[in-house]
């Protein structure tokens, strides 16, 4: 059928299919778009609510409360700096459901510009885990002065755990919010499994509990349920950030670290970082696939 | 002259979905109803246009016309065959769909310019001639769920209008607007095609496409039913060029799926 035509010198470029697909990579390019979307979200996310942006401070803080008080009235396990134990873990364990609880409406949210409108169509997840990182920040500011007061003090690895616990929770939520964002326009039960993965997240992470409890009770004894406990990318990252902003403000953190944290806690967060990035690229070849009857689907 | 746009033996099929619960599937599953229906919006459309070709895409409501449209613009794909553009698409379909109600007219302009496709630099370059042309310039610090539909509209109209482009896609949206905005719209649409853009016009208003198009094809029932002059496709489709309405685009919102 194709006839051998010259080769295309055309100005304009050559002809190509106009529903073309370059993924994250397009988001990337059209930064501008991102970061007027991200703004648009930020400003009308809490339009016509008198509290407006405190929500974002309110609910972590009643369940920091909870997780405090109530916890701590269950568990003899005494642990020193208790309070900075549970909001190192808090924040990225918040920040992982907040990427997926809004990541994965996001899609279906924009529905209007999804059917009418050609654009990289990863702009609407990766603009809503932008807005959910946003909120991040100041979460990062109070668990420092945090440890500010409970004498932290640093060692070269904490900085590294720190830096290796977001990274991993940052790329396994927008993997997570691009795959749930892509398979909601197809199945609306996803917010349910949103839902359950937030509970299961939220009693599965060493958080409001410490993981001395759990190696105590599983390693050994149950080392199948003890080893599929880490197998939890959130597990490690909560660990990381245990070991980063916890362990080090406690009066003997070399014990601390041999009782509250796992064996080969670095390797393990090493190689969870690696699959988040495969699992990213997975992520973004299910969005492409299933992204070409969005218009219609909606 | 270089192919603008080529649209290849291309095939659009929607299915209709009846069930979207497991109960309801095994339900049918058990009764030997069939799980899905298929409706073929389009069969076998082949055409191609040249660099400032000006098309007219007729036809009866449903015939498949938007989604013709949405496959040249590239939301939709089609199942079989293929559609190949050249250059930067824009055009007027669905022009509000980029506007947010919670952020001021001025606000709008930048995000509906950048979901076109603009640059921050486009954008503040054209932003002027773009409020200018919106007349809506007392009210642009204004959220835009206070405007009039027809300043909205306005609004809508004058970003999509002044984005870079080398294809235009007009989608039978003329009809808003009074008429001294729906004169400048077209004017500017004219001017769009005499700068050389390919332009494809969805339409039912024989007039215009008279006035705008130079090659008519007209849908039926999704398949090509007559591709040739405009003036042939007016007559294809049975269309009396004496029947006045109002000089606007007769027809309202198209059932294309």
């Amino acid at each position: 059928m194709t006839v051998a035509v010259a080769p295309d010198r055309h100005p304009l470029g050559p002809l190509e299919n106009p529903g073309r697909v370059g993924g994250l990579m397009d988001v990337f390019r059209r930064r501008y778009l991102l970061k007027l979307l991200v703004r648009k979200e930020l400003r009308v996310r809490y339009q016509g609510s008198p509290l407006g942006l405190a929500w974002s401070y309110v609910k972590p803080f009643v369940r920091f409360i909870m997780y405090f008080y109530i916890i701590g009235l269950l568990i003899s396990h005494s642990l020193e700096n208790r309070p900075l134990h549970i909001f190192s873990g808090m924040i990225v364990v918040s920040f992982f459901i907040d990427a997926l609880t809004s990541g994965s409406k996001s899609v279906v949210k924009n529905k209007a510009l999804v059917r009418k409108i050609n654009l990289p169509r990863e702009m609407f997840p990766v603009s809503s885990i932008m807005v959910s990182t946003y909120h991040l920040i100041p979460m990062y500011v109070i668990l420092l002065l945090g440890c500010a007061v409970s004498g932290w003090n640093p060692d070269p690895m904490a900085f590294v755990a720190a830096i290796m616990a977001f990274v991993l929770v940052w790329v396994w939520g927008l993997a997570t919010a691009l795959l749930l964002s892509a398979w909601n326009v197809y199945f609306r039960d996803v917010t349910n499994v949103v839902d359950v993965i937030q509970t299961v997240i939220t009693w599965t992470t060493p958080m409001i509990y410490p993981f001395g409890i759990v190696k105590e009770q599983l390693q050994g004894t149950h080392e199948f349920l003890y080893q599929l406990y880490l197998l939890s990318p959130l597990s490690n990252a909560v660990l990381l950030q245990n070991r980063a902003f916890w362990i080090p403000s406690t009066s003997d953190p070399k014990q601390a670290a041999a009782e509250e944290l796992p064996a080969h806690m670095f390797e393990r967060g090493a190689i969870f970082i690696v699959l988040a990035f495969l699992f990213l690229w997975f992520a973004q070849v299910t969005f492409a696939r299933l992204e070409g009857r969005f218009a219609e689907k909606l | 002259m270089a192919e603008s746009i080529v649209v290849r033996d291309v095939t659009k099929r929607f299915k209709l979905a009846k069930q979207r619960t497991i109960k309801k599937l095994v339900l049918n599953a058990v009764r030997r109803k069939p799980l899905s229906d298929s409706f073929t919006a389009l069969r076998d459309i082949s055409f191609t246009l040249e660099e400032g070709d000006s098309l007219a895409l007729m036809g009866l409501n449903g015939s498949g016309k938007s989604t013709l449209l949405k496959l040249i613009s590239g939301v939709m794909a089609p199942d079989d065959g293929e559609v190949l553009t050249r250059g930067r698409i824009a055009g007027l379909i669905e022009v509000g769909a980029g506007l947010h109600p919670d952020l001021t007219g001025r606000e709008n302009v930048f995000l509906n310019g950048a979901i076109l496709g603009m640059s921050e630099n486009e954008i503040k370059r054209k932003f002027d001639s773009i409020v200018a042309f919106s007349e809506v310039e007392r009210f642009l610090d204004t959220e835009v769920r206070q405007y009039s539909s027809g300043m909205f509209m306005r609004l809508a109209f004058a970003t999509a209008v002044h984005t870079e482009c080398d294809i235009f896609l007009i989608d039978e949206v003329l009809a808003v607007g009074d008429q001294p905005f729906r004169r400048k719209c077209l004017d500017r649409i004219e001017e769009l095609r005499r700068e050389g853009r390919t332009t494809v016009y969805v339409s039912h208003n024989p007039k215009q496409v008279l006035k705008m198009c130079k090659r008519g094809i007209v849908l039926k029932d999704g398949g090509m039913m007559f591709d040739g002059d405009a003036l042939g496709a007016i007559d294809a489709l049975g269309y009396r060029l004496d029947f006045d309405d109002d000089d606007d685009d007769g027809g309202s919102g198209d059932g294309g799926e």
